[in-house]
């Protein structure tokens, strides 16, 4: 139970933050994205300002050897580059510049966005289901060919 | 107008907050895409509830402040729904890819000082940039 009230916090801070920032408004993202049109510097302080608390808090993490709620920390991230890592951010750049919209701030928007977010909202999950199995077409394909 | 870096500065904040608060008492990586999609293809189920009550306040922390803004919030998204589900549908498929978002590959990611992370953002942005340009200038569909 504790452990959902925390995640309900954090993810409730997470909103709040799109909300307040205007990160839910899909010209600021385009605004920041458009760099030949009136450019929008706002996203580049959403996410400076967002990189200083999580900067303090992976040194707090590295002082403790386990989460406060008990559990694991998650385990140290792979260093490998691989095509599937750049080629999915493409993928996803081209979505996000095309909409405005990221996963979070689609979610955050729901209530009060209108239609066109639920429009949105629902290809994303979409995506999602059947992401395995684009992935996996992928895999075949590129080690087919290497 | 002149207050809005403010403001983004303020929510970026409370954005790395609700980072730092999920990393440090749950144990998890603040990722939107990958909390998201980890319910959607069943690869997380079992840390459903806490997934669900994170996307809760997500939804319902604007659900609270929206009547704090009396001319209400406009979100200036497009009416054209194809635009729409070939963004999602990117998004989506584009995220699980790459395993993370905005939120996990560069709010969390970068300040971690992952190279994965740093890349993903780069790319991402690159790509958002010249899709903007290519949509918008060239094309005008957005």
């Amino acid at each position: 139970m504790i452990r959902n009230i925390y995640a309900f916090i954090a993810g409730g801070f997470f909103g709040a933050g799109l909300f307040v920032s205007g990160m839910t408004d899909t010209a600021k993202v385009q605004g920041w994205l458009d760099v030949f049109g009136t450019w929008d510097p706002t996203l580049a302080f959403v996410m400076g300002g967002a990189m200083i608390p999580m900067f303090i808090a992976w040194r707090l993490r590295e002082r403790r050897s386990t989460p406060v709620l008990g559990g694991t920390f998650p385990p140290a991230p792979p260093q490998k580059i691989d095509h599937k890592l750049v080629v999915g951010s493409l993928m996803f750049g081209a979505g996000w510049g095309l909409a405005g919209l990221c996963p979070g701030p689609s979610v955050a928007s729901l209530s009060y966005g209108g239609v066109g977010h639920w429009v949105f909202f629902a290809a994303m999950i979409t995506g999602m289901a059947i992401a395995p199995f684009v992935i996996g077409r992928y895999t075949r394909l590129t080690t087919a060919a290497a | 107008m002149q207050m809005e870096w403010i403001w983004g500065l303020i929510g970026g904040l409370l954005i790395g907050t609700g980072g730092a608060v999920y990393l440090l008492a749950n144990g998890r990586i603040m990722g939107a895409s990958g909390i998201i999609g980890g319910l959607v293809d069943g690869t997380a189920w079992n840390a459903w509830a806490e997934r669900v009550t994170f996307l809760a306040g997500v939804f319902l922390l604007p659900v609270a402040l929206y009547p704090l803004y009396p001319n209400g919030v406009d979100t200036h998204v497009t009416d054209n729904w194809a635009v729409l589900i070939a963004a999602g549908l990117l998004v989506g498929v584009g995220t699980r890819m790459a395993n993370g978002c905005t939120s996990g590959h560069g709010v969390c990611g970068i300040p971690r000082l992952s190279m994965r992370g740093l890349v993903a953002t780069m790319t991402y942005i690159v790509a958002g940039g010249i899709g903007v340009v290519i949509f918008r200038h060239w094309l005008g569909v957005i």
